[in-house]
């Protein structure tokens, strides 16, 4: 191979040498990778950049959007006719569910006013579209079209109409990003439907199925069963449903049963999720000095990225 | 004029670039990668930033090199909410290999081009991966090499089309 020297004569100023700019960039690549996991100093950077970056987003979304109106367009009346129907039995269905929820409520709504207790949950709740998912495959994320502006807020849980999806974890002025509860070390305080027994499940991260960390063997749990939030952190309302039971292995010498659980809202599927508003205001202060045996900490402080 | 599928020879020389269209480029492939794709495609989604990045890098060196890339790391670490400068630090190496190699990656054709191609683009996401797995993410699966491996095939065809407004046109070759 022939060797040709293109190197440019010395009287074309080039500027500093690509390996020398290459180790600029690099150490301050590094220096901020440290800033950013270390302490949150680029909030700000972040949050105008995302604004920039906020309508070449739209952009790219809209012939997307385009295509499934068009589709909607062309659906077949037979089809929305037969949805219809089907609609309808199952509001017929839930009707006297729902309406016996109402009573409930009111009931509750009467016992609590007795009992002087503050509401559990305003029911202020933002419902939102699902812009699209994170591209990182290291990191379950969303990105909803709600933000700063319709006043949702760091820490807020999403639900969809199944279940729990996740939590707000970065808010933009109009849009959030939601980490999904199927993200690596994500944690949500559940119990056992079927027994009330109380535990955090912890997402796994990509394609691996969420756990139960730290069940004693002998703990009330079988699969199949449903989980529900405790609601004993703040941040998810009691009740919602948040996944199933898919196994539970008990093995003689390991001090802890292994129950993996999957998850019941269509976490990386559903369109439309609802941000519900902060969940109980009335949260006592902490105690001074937290002990080992407090409520799992949930979302704040929490490794990102 | 349609362009033929072939990079410019050593016969033809390229008119000078206009930056704008370079900005343009690099701004189409940023709205590439900010794409929503879900469910099966997610993984073959290449980086097409990186790839449109890579054929500045290798064209164009004075125009468009580490800085740039770097910035445009930074602009991908909004866009992917991952950790500040980890694109950032990828897109810097990428160009400064490229800047390294784009002597040698230009005297082959583009089909062996994109060998190379594979190979630069397939570091690049391995320093990405570098940097999460040292933050504490776990290994993603073998998927993750696809996208990769996607970018280089569309190698040509990038060439090909991002060199077109560059190629003289058949008038002025005559005259």
């Amino acid at each position: 191979m022939r060797h040709i020297s293109v190197e440019p004569p010395p009287f074309f100023h080039r500027g500093p040498s690509p390996l020398a700019r290459l180790a600029f960039f690099g150490l301050l690549s590094l220096a901020l990778l440290f800033a950013d996991t270390r302490y949150r100093y680029l909030e700000n950077v972040r949050q105008t950049v995302g604004m920039v970056l906020y309508p070449l987003q739209r952009l790219v979304q809209l012939p997307g959007e385009a295509i499934a109106q068009v589709i909607h367009f062309f659906s077949s009346q037979h089809a929305l006719t037969e949805d219809n129907a089907a609609l309808r039995q199952q509001l017929l269905s839930e009707a006297p569910s729902v309406q016996g929820y109402q009573l409930l409520q009111q009931e509750n709504a009467r016992l609590r006013a007795l009992l002087h207790v503050e509401k559990r949950f305003q029911g202020a709740a933002v419902a939102a579209e699902v812009l699209y998912s994170g591209r990182d495959p290291f990191t379950q994320k969303l990105f909803v079209d709600k933000g700063e502006a319709s006043g949702v807020q760091p820490g807020l849980a999403v639900i969809d109409e199944v279940g729990v999806v996740g939590q707000v974890t970065r808010v933009f002025p109009y849009m959030a990003e939601v980490t999904l509860v199927t993200d690596k070390d994500q944690a949500v305080p559940v119990k056992v439907e079927r027994s009330g027994v109380r535990s955090v499940m912890y997402g796994a991260g990509s394609g691996r199925l969420p756990e139960l960390r730290f069940l004693s063997p002998s703990a009330e749990i079988q699969a199949g069963d449903r989980l529900i939030t405790s609601g004993i952190d703040g941040t998810y309302p009691a009740g919602l449903a948040v996944a199933q039971v898919a196994s539970v292995e008990r093995e003689t010498g390991q001090i802890f049963a292994r129950v993996t659980c999957k998850p019941l809202a269509g976490v990386e599927r559903s369109p439309h999720v609802l941000i519900l508003g902060r969940a109980a205001a009335t949260l006592p202060q902490r105690p001074e000095e937290p002990t080992d045996t407090d409520a799992p900490r949930k979302g704040r402080g929490r490794r990102r990225g | 004029m349609l362009p033929s599928f072939a990079p410019a020879g050593p016969e033809e020389i390229l008119l000078p670039v206009k930056p704008w269209f370079v900005m343009l480029t690099l701004i189409l492939g940023l709205m590439g990668n900010l794409i929503p794709m879900g469910g099966v495609a997610q993984p073959l989604q290449p980086d097409f930033l990186a790839l449109v990045l890579l054929y500045w890098c290798i064209q164009e060196p004075r125009l468009i090199s580490v800085g740039v890339a770097w910035c445009l790391g930074l602009l991908m670490d909004v866009a992917d909410a991952t950790v500040f400068g980890q694109h950032a630090l990828a897109y810097a190496v990428l160009a400064y290999a490229a800047e390294y190699f784009r002597r040698r990656v230009l005297r082959f054709p583009l089909w062996q081009q994109a060998a190379q191609v594979a190979v630069l683009l397939l570091f690049c996401a391995a320093l990405v991966l570098l940097v999460r797995v040292v933050g504490g993410a776990p290994l993603p699966r073998w998927t993750y090499a696809v996208g990769p491996l996607v970018g280089a095939l569309l190698w040509p065809l990038v060439t090909v089309l991002l060199q077109w407004p560059q190629r003289p046109r058949r008038s002025q070759m005559e005259r």
